[in-house]
């Protein structure tokens, strides 16, 4: 558990030509301090002039790319979010990696603020590598993280590398799930304060990917719903409810380590130090819920909409006290002492697909939940939640998938999956 | 008669590439005399019809009342170099590397007009500025291939307007499709004729206000959708043959380069990416996957005759293109009768995750096409 950042000013691949958004804007750093102390959650090495910053994501700073763990899960949770689902293309495994390869240098170079390749400019005749609409912009603390779905152990041969923990998610009562927006072989998850710098690092990846790899499905977010920062204000979902209030802080190296990390011996041993991650289309019928009395919203959620304290307290962290709620309140079903500890890292977003057609917002939840085990996890959490949880009335799931998240890519040698795809590992 | 036509062509398009960087500089002239030119009012006096190919040097004096314009044309004017703005009473010299072939000198006093002409015959070879001969050959025979799909269109658009002229409703709808065929397949080099892509192959969305709707569409609408035949789609028909006949005429002039068949390959790509696959271009006849068939074929015919020189320069990008041309021919294959048949599946039967599938094929091939213009004139 080592966490280490880049090791100078010049990034981890030394000095490039291409012109880069770090070199055009100055530093930011704030935003790596932070990203750093909570993404390893053990030994931050921090330059001594950005220790002192604030984690004030204003500033628009860098999270590290290296580490034990991937960037983007513990990570203090950005304001903005462009989630990827793709399908393998190829049969050809060696061009696979290559892509990967790509992919890493390209992820290792956009979290901190360059461009993909030469950049935006070069020849002529040639379209640029980079397709240039981040030029100017700070990293705005970009993480990019990746996934393998259960489907992507069908290829390649690697049916035995598929991790016990990765099952596909059983049909929850009340599932309507859109084909064309559920599962993918892979997964990438774009998170920074700037929606341009996400959406710029989802597109280049996905053009790079062409032949290998092709987008099935991509997801906005627009808010967060989840914080991982708990000094921080809660942010609210779409109904106007504060939700997660006791997520796990990226600071909490021991629920982390419980909860959230695969650990040695957990097996398989390519996913230690990496996650499961559970993603949900959760459409809200927002015109209904806005037409429901302020007591049925309350006892929905068990919880009041303006403070966001548990029924019968005062203050949004004094401990609830589950009894005093409707027995089908959304917070007495899904608090872990509901569920004998049972906790996952919430880092959902919140979407709006403009309308749908019929005059409604097609607007709700993007649930994003990281676990060391969803069979421990988010399964037993939703069969609940789908069997009682009082929201289902104003919600519906249309698209699901689950990923392996392997663990961190190291150093400027390392690449995203390779221990999963490399036979030393 | 064609091939003959085509040889001055294509030698008269090579000159027009170098003439592009070389014109317009004051220069020694060590090619042969300079051409005096005396532009004036209403006369423009050249002091020689013929000069042997490689630079040739106009020094133009102005002695009309305007200002005046000189321009060596080619014979569809298109312009080799031009002078513009040659103040009255002013001189200007102007060079520019030109091949054999028929030319004229355009004087154009006050800039604008057809002006007053001169022949020019540019004889024999001359000096030109080198270009890899295997280039030279690839635009030749992408030239050649432009002119057969041209000449192998006539008759079938004359057998569409046939039927539609015969009141013959099912028969046109049976001819339409491979009417279309030839152009899809060289469209970049259609469109290039800025005049014609609007007469004959416009969508309805596609008009520009008080422009009339002609072409295939129309009548594609006409049979499809408003299912009969009328006196208006009769004239239609006919118009179309009159319109593609001018194309025919003119397609061997195009300005083609290398560079152009690359991008143009890409383009096709595009048409397929944009068009195609979302079954904008055929909404009524759902032909879509006909012109899909021809774009590819025409992409893969422009990068087949670049590929000598893509093997040399990125053989990492051959591999990846045969390999994806592949990958697309073979997916498009389901979709048809027969291995050579242009008998395909009716694009409003091919459902939304087929569609997905044709467009990451498409992604797949129009990425890596994209880099063949730069490994082309590497």
């Amino acid at each position: 558990m080592t966490e280490t950042t880049e090791p100078d000013e010049t990034g981890p691949e030394g000095s490039s030509p291409a012109p880069s958004r770090r070199a055009l804007i100055g530093w930011g750093g704030a935003g790596l301090a932070l990203g750093a102390a909570v993404a390893g959650g053990a030994v931050a090495v921090v330059r001594p002039h950005e220790a002192a910053a604030s984690a004030d994501a204003s500033t628009g700073g860098e999270v590290a790319f290296h580490g034990a763990h991937q960037a983007g899960i513990a990570t203090a949770v950005q304001d903005r979010l462009h989630f990827a689902a793709f399908d393998v293309k190829t049969t050809d495994r060696a061009a696979f990696i290559r892509m990967l390869k790509d992919w890493t240098e390209a992820a290792r170079r956009m979290t901190a603020g360059r461009t993909v390749g030469e950049g935006a400019f070069g020849l002529a005749e040639a379209p640029p590598d980079d397709t240039g609409e981040a030029l100017g912009l700070k990293p705005s603390r970009l993480t990019l993280t990746i996934g393998f779905g259960p489907s992507f152990f069908e290829k390649f041969g690697l049916a035995d590398k598929r991790p016990a923990a990765l099952v596909d998610l059983p049909h929850f009562p009340g599932d309507n799930l859109d084909k064309s927006r559920t599962g993918g072989d892979l997964c990438v998850q774009a998170c920074a304060d700037d929606p341009q710098v996400a959406v710029h690092a989802i597109r280049n990846l996905a053009r790079i990917g062409f032949g290998k790899v092709a987008v099935r499905w991509s997801q906005l977010g627009f808010g967060k719903t989840s914080s991982t920062t708990p000094d921080a204000q809660t942010p609210r979902n779409l109904f106007g409810f504060k939700d997660g209030t006791s997520n796990i802080a990226g600071t909490e190296t021991d629920r982390l380590k419980k909860f959230v990390w695969v650990g040695e011996g957990d097996g398989p041993d390519w996913m230690s130090g990496g996650s499961y991650l559970v993603a949900r289309r959760i459409r809200m019928n927002i015109e209904t819920w806005d037409r429901t009395s302020l007591q049925e919203q309350e006892d929905v959620f068990g919880r009041d909409k303006g403070e966001g304290a548990a029924v019968g307290k005062a203050k949004e962290h004094d401990k609830p006290f589950l009894k005093a709620m409707k027995p089908t309140a959304h917070v007495r079903l899904a608090h872990p002492d509901a569920n004998g500890g049972i906790t996952i890292l919430r880092r959902g977003y919140s979407f709006t697909d403009g309308t749908d057609g019929l005059g409604r917002l097609d607007a709700g939840l993007f649930f994003l939940a990281y676990q060391r085990d969803p069979r421990q996890g988010f399964i037993p959490l939703q069969r609940k939640l789908a069997a009682s949880d009082a929201l289902n009335e104003y919600i519906q799931h249309v698209g699901s998938a689950v990923f392996a998240v392997p663990p961190g890519v190291r150093d400027k040698n390392d690449w995203w999956g390779r221990t999963l795809l490399t036979e030393e590992a | 008669m064609r091939t003959v036509r085509l040889a001055t062509v294509a030698a008269v398009t090579a000159a027009a590439l170098t003439a592009v960087t070389a014109c317009t500089a004051k220069s020694d002239a060590k090619g042969g005399e300079a051409i005096t030119v005396i532009a004036a009012d209403s006369t423009c006096e050249t002091s020689t019809k013929s000069v042997p190919a490689g630079q040739v040097t106009l020094k133009i004096e102005n002695k009309g009342s305007k200002a005046t314009e000189v321009e060596i044309v080619f014979p569809d004017d298109r312009i080799v170099s031009e002078k513009e703005n040659i103040g009255p009473g002013t001189k200007y010299t102007l060079t520019a590397e030109v091949k054999a072939g028929e030319y004229e000198i355009a004087c154009r006093p006050g800039m604008k007009g057809h002006g007053v002409r001169q022949k020019l015959t540019v004889t024999g070879g001359g000096k030109t500025a080198e270009r890899d001969p295997k280039l030279d050959k690839a635009v030749a025979e992408y030239r050649a291939y432009a002119q057969e799909q041209a000449d192998e269109t006539l008759p079938r658009v004359e057998t569409f307007a046939k039927a539609i002229k015969d009141g013959d409703l099912a028969g046109a709808k049976k001819a339409y499709a491979l009417s279309r065929l030839g152009w899809e397949r060289t469209e970049p080099v259609a469109e290039s004729f800025g005049d014609i892509d609007p007469k004959v192959d416009v969508r309805a969305d596609g008009l520009e206000q008080g422009q009339k709707w002609t072409g295939w569409h129309r009548l594609e609408k006409a049979l499809w959708a408003d299912k009969k035949i009328g006196a208006t789609e009769k004239k239609l028909a006919d118009q179309l043959v009159t319109d593609l006949k001018d194309w025919q005429k003119r397609v061997g002039t195009a300005d083609i380069t290398p560079t152009s068949m690359a991008n143009g390959a890409k383009e096709l790509l595009d048409e397929v990416a944009t068009g195609k696959v979302t079954g904008e271009e055929e909404r009524y006849s759902h032909t879509d996957l006909v012109d899909f068939k021809g774009n590819v074929e025409g992409a893969q015919k422009a990068y087949d005759l670049l590929k000598p020189v893509v093997q040399k320069n990125d053989p990492e990008l051959a591999k990846e293109l045969d390999q994806q041309f592949t990958a697309l021919n073979k997916l498009l294959d389901t979709y048809r009768s027969g291995k050579t048949s242009y008998d395909f599946v009716s694009y409003d039967k091919v459902g939304k995750e087929d569609r997905k599938e044709l467009s990451d094929a498409v992604n797949a091939l129009a990425e890596p096409l994209s880099k063949l213009a730069a490994a082309v004139v590497k």
